[in-house]
């Protein structure tokens, strides 16, 4: 059985202690709710986009558990200015790391985002193709959220990690971006 | 008469796992609760040496498999004390009990405009169903309110049931422990002319249980939360009622005569078990039934409500204020359900840390989401007793609990 060390890391259980960016956007910022329907948790996402597509303000709303909350927190951290490709790019990386995303060749089960670096810069030199969607896009650091990929070896985990980032997408989709 | 919590312990095979060189601590009956061998085996025996369909068929080895159907079917019967056995219609849980009733009873017996008496306590298994009817046919929905303990609030009982055709209420909730008085609401519900169902798929596998004495119409359960497996569930319900009833499902087994233009069904229960049952499971539950006779109604109840006691107090010494514990104070008043709230802890997070101790608790909205917005929660973390839990495993949960301020402090 992992270690809970291995879970609730203190950059994790601070981001939980202290969200950032929490709170709603009054209208027109764009708006969406996602809900886990099992544990109950919900997600409100508010933000608004410049002319340029680029996420210029971001809130979190919502209740729920620590690593919802922190992911929420770490995402919100993360996707404020930048451009609507990076953060589809990012949420991809995210994903993959919560190994939802089809794993990189080569990789292991463990899905380390160290490997999917490796990986990528493999492809730089010379191997595009072999990684899917990975080839050409912005090679965004994942800083913080780093600390989450620890979620992985608690799979009924995952979904608390990964709710914040399909409802940023919802909110996107709302955008019509 | 006491239960002998360990030579129960020793018939409940899952009991024996271990989890990284320690035992496994099982709160989480609430939700499902493990299977004595003697269930696993007369499930076992019937797949070895009795396999074959039911209710067809004149070789040998058909008429044993009907006949060890039929037995669980009476042995339910007198179980719940239903005067006839062909009253227990058997389901595929008590979910599906509920449908077949809301479906069947309620598309019969109510138009546009009529009242179905619900709680806020509610199972969404005996909730959505009565949605399903408004948006098909446009009956009303009320609800019965809650006290700030938890308990139904029947102060305006009389008025909520004016003109109300149906009253479902669970008969223990499954996530504050509250005993409801059933027998009060169906008296009352049938002074107003109204129908009386409850959901006993929480009292029955822990309670002395008899339809008559609680007086409603219907009743619905479920065989995995009282020791039988999943995949059976039961609709009680009187005689009459149940032959004034169209059929739910069709097929197979329902009817008494089927033509090119037509068909009649079939006498009771067969009229509401079309298909090939779940034959396995229903012999299952009749063991399981067997196996909670010998203990002893009264004596579960009594273990229950002594463990229960065991828990709050200890669970209030332990933690003082840092701790709620929802639902009503005096154990006699309620279940042994225990939902939690710890610091400000989120139910999700104290469940994942009681799991390094191998204590299995139940995180989440359990399924009744108007209870926790009434009570202003997302979640819960619920600990449930049964027959096979002790004052060691409630000692475990307080032990279990406590690594939670390693984690999260007293700062949060």
């Amino acid at each position: 059985m992992p270690g809970l060390e291995d879970l609730y890391k203190e950059i994790i259980l601070d981001h939980y202690r202290n969200p950032r960016n929490r709170g709603e956007l009054p209208p027109p910022a764009c708006k969406a709710e996602g809900f886990n329907p099992l544990c109950g948790d919900e997600i409100v996402v508010t933000l608004t986009l410049d002319e340029n597509e680029v996420i210029q303000d971001i809130a979190i709303g919502g209740q729920g558990c620590s690593i919802s909350q922190s992911s929420a927190s770490m995402m919100s951290a993360a996707v404020k200015g930048k451009s609507v490709t990076e953060v589809r790019e990012l949420t991809d990386q995210f994903k993959t790391m919560m190994s939802i995303n089809e794993a990189p060749s080569g990789s292991q089960a463990e899905n380390d985002a160290d490997q999917i670096a490796a990986a990528k810069a493999a492809a730089g030199a010379g191997d595009a193709g072999t990684i899917a969607g990975a080839a050409e896009k912005p090679d965004l650091s994942m800083g913080d959220l780093s600390a989450l990929r620890g979620v992985v070896k608690f799979p009924v985990r995952i979904k608390c990690a990964v709710l914040s980032w399909n409802t940023l997408m919802q909110a996107l989709e709302e955008a019509g971006v | 008469m006491t239960l002998d919590v360990a030579q129960i312990q020793a018939d409940f095979p899952m009991l024996a796992r271990q989890i990284n060189g320690k035992r496994l601590i099982y709160l989480d009956s609430a939700a499902t609760s493990q299977k004595p061998a003697a269930v696993i085996e007369a499930m076992d025996n019937y797949y070895r040496n009795a396999y074959a369909s039911v209710n067809r068929g004149a070789y040998q080895i058909a008429a044993e498999a009907t006949d060890l159907l039929e037995h669980a079917r009476t042995a339910v019967a007198r179980f719940v004390g239903a005067p006839r056995a062909h009253e227990i219609i058997f389901t595929k849980n008590a979910t599906e009990a509920m449908n077949l009733f809301a479906q069947s009873w309620g598309r019969a017996n109510l138009s546009q405009g009529d009242v179905v008496v619900l709680t806020e306590m509610e199972h969404h298994a005996n909730i959505v169903p009565w949605h399903m009817l408004r948006e098909a046919i446009g009956i009303d929905i009320r609800w019965i309110p809650l006290t700030e303990t938890g308990e139904l609030d029947l102060a305006n009982l009389d008025l909520l049931l004016d003109g109300a055709k149906l009253v479902s209420v669970t008969a223990m909730s499954n996530v504050l422990g509250t005993l409801n008085p059933i027998r009060r609401i169906a008296d009352a519900a049938h002074a107003a002319g109204a129908a009386m169902i409850a959901d006993a798929s929480q009292y029955v596998p822990h309670l002395p249980t008899d339809v008559t004495e609680l007086g409603v119409d219907a009743m619905i359960f479920t065989g995995h939360k009282m020791l039988g497996p999943t995949g059976v569930g039961v609709l009680w319900g009187k005689t009459e009622l149940l032959e004034a009833m169209p059929p739910f499902l069709g097929g197979g087994d329902m009817i008494m005569q089927v033509t090119k233009e037509g068909f009649t069904t079939n006498d009771l229960p067969h009229k509401f078990e079309a298909g090939t049952p779940a034959i396995a499971e229903i012999i299952g539950l009749g063991a399981a039934v067997e196996y909670l006779e010998s203990l002893g109604m009264d004596a579960v109840r009594e273990h229950e409500v002594s463990l229960t006691a065991y828990a709050l107090r200890t669970l209030n010494e332990r933690f003082g204020e840092d701790i709620t514990v929802h639902g009503p104070a005096e154990p006699a008043a309620r279940g042994g359900v225990l939902s939690i709230a710890y610091k400000d802890v989120h139910p999700h997070d104290i469940s994942q840390v009681l799991d390094q101790s191998n204590v299995c608790v139940r995180a989440g909205h359990h399924c009744a989401k108007p209870l926790m917005q009434v009570m202003g929660v997302n979640a819960t973390a619920r600990a449930s007793l049964y027959v096979y839990n002790d004052e060691a495993d409630v000692d475990a949960l307080a032990d279990a609990l406590e690594s939670a301020d390693d984690i999260f402090g007293l700062e949060i």
